[in-house]
C-alpha cells in the first residue's frame, strides 16, 4: 500500500490555486492533498477543466496572472516549495523537478536547434560551457532513443515528427536527473502507436534514473499501464484517491465508476459504452453540494446541499461521496431532470 | 536558400516592369496636351512643338515606352526640362544619397525606439509604463510628421538654438529631420513589437523554458524576442518605404536638398520627366529593400519550409 | 485585452458567450474597451461637429479682414485669427466636414476597388489571382505617399483629385486583406456544399463570402480613414490639395508656417485638429479590431 508510504519525495498539502477573473474567483485547484512516493508513479485523472494541469503547473510554481497559488504546502524532501525564493525555485525547475507537456509540436522553441534547447539545461543547472553541454545533449538524445543523435542535435524542431519532439521534451526534462517528472498529458497529441512507445520510454527511464513520476491524463488506459496510485479529480477537487488495483477493481465514486464504464473493455461483453450524462459545470456556477451531483445517477437530497469530505475507507482508498458515509441512510434519490 | 534568392529575384522582375509602366504612363495621364501643360500658357507654338518633339510624344505610345525602357537600361532617365541636365546626374550627384541617409537614420531610430518601447510594454503589460508607452505610440501614429517638424524647429532650433533649423549634412542639421521622420515608424514598430511579444509569451515553448529553470530575463530576450522579431522584420521593411515617401514632407519642412524636395519642386515647375525619374528611383529602391527584408526574413524564420 | 487565462488554454474556464447574440457579444467586448469607447465618442463628436458646426459659427471662414489679422486666442476669437484676419476657430469647424469627407470618400474608393479585386482574386484564383496580385504588388512598390503624390501631380491640384489619389493609394491594402479573408472563407466546407447545390457564384459571393469577411474590412476601413486623413493633409500642406481659401487643415498649417516665431497658434491649432481626428479613428479602429476580430491582433 503506497498511499501512506512515509518516503514521499513530494507531499502536496491542501493546495489551492485560484484565477481571479472579471467573472469572479475560479478555484481551479481547491484544496488538494496528495503524496508522490519515491520511485513510484502517481496518476491524476480528470476531464479537461478539472484543474489537473493547473495543479501540475502549481507544483513548479508556474502560475501567472490572473492566477495565484492561494494556500497550501508543497513539501519537496520536507521543505516547502511555496516558501522558496524565485531564485531557489529556478534552481529546482528542470533540475530536481521537471515537466513535459501535452503539445510536443508547440512546446519546443522553433528558432533554436533541439541540441541547443537540451544543452541550455546543462548550462543553467550544471554550469557547463556550450561545448560540454552540447556533447551531453547528444548523450541525452541517445538515451531517449533518437537515432543518429550527432546529426539530430543540429536539427530544428520543425524537422522532427511529433513523437520525436516528445522524446526531445523528455530529454530536456531528464537532462539533470530530476527526482520528480511531471508529465502533463504526454501522449494525448500523439498517434496511438507512438503513445505506447513514449509511455514505455518514460517507464524505462523511471527505472534507470529512480525518479518519481506524476502522470496527468484523461486516459484511464494510460493510468492502468503506468501508475501505482491514482487520484481522480473533478472540478478542482480530488473525488477518489486509491492505488491502481483498487481503483480498477473496486471503484467507489460514481464519477470514477462512470469513467470506467465509458471505457471499452475486453473482459466484459457490453453492447454499448455508457457516457456520463451532462457536462462539467462552469467554474463560475459550481453546484453548492457535491460538484458531481447534477450528473450523478445516485444523487440524493444531501448531495445537492452539502459537499462531502474525502473519507478514508477500510481498503485505505479515499473517496469524496455521501454514499460511503453514515449519513447515507434513508436519503431519497432525486429525480434527474432530463 | 540560394534557390530562394534566385526565385525571389525573378519575382521582382514583373514588379519592376509594372513600376516602369506606371511611371511611364504618368506623362500620358496628364489631361490635355502634356507638352502644352509643361510649358504653360502664352508660349509660342514652336516652343510647345519643340518640347513635344524632345519628349518623343509624337511617337506611338508603345514605341515611346520601349524608348523609355531602352534609356533606363543605359541609366538614362531623360533630361530635366528646367535645367536641361540629365536627371541621372541631378539625382545621383547628391540628392539620392541625402534621402537615403535620412531614411536609413530614421529607420535606425525607429527600430531602436520602437523595439525598446515595445518590449518594455509587453513585459510590463498593463503597468503604468505600458499604458504610457502605448498612449505615446498612439499619438506618434496620429501626428502629421510635417507638423511635428515645424514644432521641433521652432522649439529646439529657433528658441533653444540646440540644432540648426534647415539643411542636411552636419550632426546639428540631421537630428531634427531624423526625429521628425522616424517618430511615426517608431510608434508602429512599438505597437507591432508589443503585440508580437505578447503573442509569443503565451506560447507553449515559453512555458517549457520556464519549466527548465530559465531566468525570466533570459526567457524574454533569448526565447521570446527572437520569435517575436520575425513579424516585426516585415514591418521594418515597410517602414523604410514609408520613410522614402515621407521624406517628401520632411525634406520640404527642413529645406533638405534631397529627392523628396526635388520631386515637389519639379511638380510645382511641371518638370514631369524629373517627377517620373525620382518616383521611379525611389520605388526601385523600395523594391530592392523589400527584397533584402524578405531574404533576411527567410534567414531568421527557420520554420518556413525550404521548398 | 482579450486572452484571459493564457496558462489554462484547453480548459473551459472562459465564460461561454454563445448564449448572447453575435452583436451583443461584440458590443459587450467593445464597451469593455475604454480606449475604443473614447475613440467611438470622439468620432461621433467629430461627425456631429462636421454636420451642425458650420451653422453655429458666427464668422465667415473665408472673409479677409486685415484689421484683425494675427490676433491671439481670445473670448472673441477662440483660436485667434490668421494672417488674413480670418477666425481660426471658424475655419477649423468648416474644415471638419472637408477632412471627414476626404477620409471617408477616399477610403470608399479604395475599399470598393480593393474589395472587387480582392474577392475576384481570392474566389476565382488561378490566372485572375496571379494577375491581380502582381498589379497589387506593383502598386505597393511605390513607397508611402509617393503614388498619391504622383497621381495628384498629373491630374491637377484639387481636393477631389486628392480623394481619388488617396483612394487609389488604399486599393492594394484592401485588395490583399479581402483576398486573404476570401480564401479563408472559400475553404470552408459549406461553400463547397453551396456550389454542389447549384448556387451561383454571384449568390455565394454576395450572400456568403462578403458578410463573412465584413469584420476585417470594417476594421481596416476605420484605420485606413486615419491614414487617408494624414496623407490628404500632407498633400494639402505641400500645396497639392485644397487650394486657398479652402479651410483645409493641412493647407492652413502651411499658411501658418511663416508665422511660427511670433504667432505659433496659426500652425499649431490645425495640427492639433488633425491629431484629434486621426487619433479618434485610430482608437476606434483598434477597439473594433479587438472586439470583432479578437485573434488577429496585428
Amino acid at each position: 500500500m503506497t498511499l501512506v508510504n512515509k518516503t514521499a519525495v513530494l507531499e502536496i498539502r491542501d493546495l489551492r490555486t485560484s484565477y481571479f477573473t472579471e467573472g469572479g474567483e475560479v478555484k481551479a485547484v481547491d484544496g488538494i492533498s496528495l503524496n508522490v512516493p519515491k520511485g513510484k508513479t502517481l496518476g491524476i485523472v480528470g476531464e479537461s477543466g478539472s484543474g489537473k494541469s493547473i495543479m501540475a503547473l502549481s507544483i513548479l510554481r508556474l502560475i501567472f496572472n490572473p492566477g495565484r497559488i492561494v494556500a497550501g504546502e508543497l513539501l519537496y524532501n520536507g521543505a516547502d516549495l511555496l516558501k522558496k525564493s524565485e531564485k531557489q525555485m529556478r534552481s529546482i525547475r528542470g533540475n530536481n523537478i521537471s515537466m513535459i507537456f501535452q503539445e510536443p509540436m508547440t512546446s519546443l522553441n522553433p528558432v533554436y536547434t533541439v541540441g541547443e534547447q537540451i544543452a541550455e539545461v546543462y548550462q543553467i543547472h550544471e554550469n557547463m560551457n556550450k561545448k560540454q553541454a552540447m556533447s551531453k545533449a547528444v548523450d541525452m538524445l541517445r538515451l531517449v532513443g533518437i537515432p543518429s543523435p550527432e546529426k539530430r542535435v543540429h536539427q530544428y524542431p520543425f524537422e522532427l515528427s511529433g513523437g520525436m519532439r516528445q522524446r526531445i521534451m523528455i530529454a530536456i526534462a531528464l537532462a539533470c536527473n530530476p527526482d520528480v517528472l511531471i508529465a502533463d498529458e504526454p501522449t494525448t497529441a500523439l498517434d496511438v502507436t507512438i503513445q505506447a512507445q513514449i509511455l514505455e520510454l518514460i517507464k524505462d527511464l523511471q527505472q534507470k534514473l529512480h525518479m518519481s513520476v506524476i502522470i496527468i491524463t484523461h486516459d484511464l488506459g494510460v493510468v492502468a499501464e503506468t501508475c501505482d496510485d491514482v487520484a481522480v479529480m473533478y472540478c478542482g477537487k480530488v473525488v477518489e484517491y486509491a492505488d491502481v488495483r483498487t481503483l480498477f477493481t473496486a471503484p467507489k465514486h460514481p464519477y470514477t465508476v462512470g469513467l470506467l464504464n465509458s471505457l471499452p473493455r475486453h473482459d466484459v461483453d457490453k453492447e454499448e459504452l455508457e457516457a456520463i450524462k451532462g457536462s462539467v459545470p462552469s467554474p463560475f456556477e459550481l453546484p453548492e453540494g457535491c460538484r458531481f451531483a447534477p450528473r450523478c445517477p445516485h444523487a440524493a437530497k444531501i448531495c445537492f446541499e452539502q459537499l462531502p469530505e474525502l473519507n478514508k475507507l477500510e481498503d485505505r482508498s479515499q473517496v469524496r461521496c455521501w454514499i460511503y458515509t453514515d449519513k447515507w441512510g434513508q436519503q431519497p434519490e432525486v429525480n434527474r431532470t432530463p | 536558400m540560394f534557390q530562394y534568392i534566385i526565385r525571389r529575384l525573378l519575382q521582382t522582375i514583373p514588379v519592376i516592369i509594372g513600376v516602369t509602366i506606371i511611371v511611364f504612363l504618368l506623362m500620358h495621364l496628364i489631361p490635355g496636351d502634356a507638352a502644352q501643360v509643361i510649358v504653360g500658357e502664352g508660349v509660342p507654338q514652336e516652343q510647345v512643338d519643340q518640347i513635344r518633339e524632345n519628349l518623343g510624344l509624337n511617337e506611338p505610345i508603345p514605341v515611346q515606352y520601349f524608348n523609355y525602357i531602352g534609356g533606363l537600361l543605359q541609366g538614362d532617365l531623360g533630361d530635366s526640362i528646367r535645367s536641361s541636365r540629365p536627371i541621372t546626374d541631378e539625382i545621383f550627384t547628391s540628392r539620392f544619397w541625402i534621402t537615403m541617409e535620412l531614411a536609413v537614420y530614421s529607420t535606425i531610430l525607429a527600430v531602436f525606439l520602437g523595439l525598446t518601447a515595445g518590449i518594455i510594454s509587453a513585459v510590463k503589460r498593463n503597468s503604468a509604463a505600458d499604458v504610457g508607452i502605448m498612449i505615446i505610440a498612439l499619438f506618434g501614429l496620429s501626428m502629421p510628421n510635417f507638423w511635428l517638424g515645424l514644432i521641433l524647429i521652432q522649439y529646439f532650433a529657433v528658441d533653444l538654438g540646440w540644432f540648426r533649423p534647415s539643411g542636411w549634412g552636419t550632426w546639428s542639421q540631421n537630428v531634427l529631420p531624423v526625429i521628425t521622420l522616424g517618430t511615426g515608424g517608431a510608434a508602429i514598430i512599438a505597437r507591432m513589437t508589443r503585440s508580437s511579444m505578447l503573442e509569443v509569451i503565451g506560447q507553449d515553448y515559453i512555458r517549457t523554458a520556464r519549466a527548465k529553470g530559465v531566468r525570466e530575463r533570459v526567457v524574454i530576450y533569448r526565447h521570446a524576442l527572437k520569435n517575436a522579431m520575425i513579424p516585426v522584420i516585415t514591418v521594418i521593411g515597410l517602414e523604410f518605404g514609408g520613410f522614402l515617401g515621407g521624406a517628401v514632407l520632411t525634406e520640404t519642412v527642413f529645406a533638405v536638398n534631397g529627392m523628396g524636395r526635388y520631386v515637389i519642386d519639379s511638380i510645382r515647375a511641371r518638370d514631369f520627366p524629373v517627377v517620373q525619374g525620382t518616383v521611379l528611383v525611389l520605388s526601385l529602391m523600395f523594391v530592392f529593400v523589400n527584397l533584402l527584408v524578405d531574404i533576411s526574413y527567410r534567414y531568421f524564420n527557420k520554420r518556413i519550409d525550404l521548398n | 485585452m482579450n486572452e484571459i487565462l493564457p496558462e489554462t488554454r484547453g480548459t473551459s474556464f472562459a465564460p461561454s458567450t454563445n448564449r448572447h447574440g453575435r452583436w451583443r457579444s461584440f458590443y459587450n467586448r467593445l464597451s469593455k474597451n475604454k480606449a475604443a469607447l473614447v475613440g467611438g465618442y470622439l468620432v461621433v463628436l467629430c461627425v456631429i461637429t462636421a454636420i451642425i458646426g458650420p451653422y453655429l459659427t458666427q464668422y465667415d471662414p473665408a472673409k479677409v479682414d486685415y484689421s484683425i489679422r494675427l490676433l491671439k486666442p481670445s473670448a472673441e476669437h477662440w483660436f485667434g485669427t490668421d494672417h488674413n484676419g480670418r477666425d481660426i476657430f471658424t475655419r477649423i469647424i468648416h474644415g471638419m466636414p472637408l477632412t471627414l469627407s476626404v477620409g471617408f470618400f477616399s477610403v470608399l474608393v479604395g475599399a470598393v476597388f480593393g474589395i472587387i479585386l480582392g474577392v475576384f482574386s481570392g474566389y476565382y484564383g488561378g490566372k485572375w489571382d496571379a494577375v491581380i496580385m502582381r498589379v497589387v504588388d506593383v502598386m505597393l512598390a511605390f513607397p508611402g505617399i509617393l503614388l498619391a503624390l504622383a497621381i495628384v501631380s498629373v491630374l491637377g491640384k484639387s481636393l477631389v483629385m486628392v480623394v481619388i489619389a488617396v483612394g487609389i493609394f488604399s486599393v492594394p491594402t484592401f485588395a490583399r486583406i479581402v483576398r486573404g479573408s476570401t480564401l479563408a472563407v472559400r475553404k470552408l466546407e459549406y461553400i463547397d456544399a453551396m456550389r454542389a447545390l447549384g448556387a451561383s457564384d454571384r449568390r455565394i459571393i454576395f450572400k456568403h463570402i462578403l458578410p463573412n469577411i465584413s469584420s476585417p474590412i470594417i476594421v481596416q476601413a476605420t484605420l485606413r480613414i486615419a491614414i487617408a486623413i494624414l496623407t490628404a493633409s500632407g498633400l494639402s500642406f505641400l500645396g497639392l490639395g485644397a487650394q486657398p481659401p479652402t479651410p483645409e487643415w493641412g493647407a492652413m498649417l502651411n499658411d501658418g508656417r511663416n508665422y511660427m516665431q511670433e504667432h505659433p497658434h496659426i500652425a499649431l491649432i490645425p495640427g492639433i485638429a488633425i491629431v484629434v481626428v486621426v487619433l479618434a479613428f485610430n482608437l476606434f479602429g483598434d477597439g473594433l479590431r479587438d472586439a470583432l476580430d479578437p485573434k488577429a491582433n496585428k
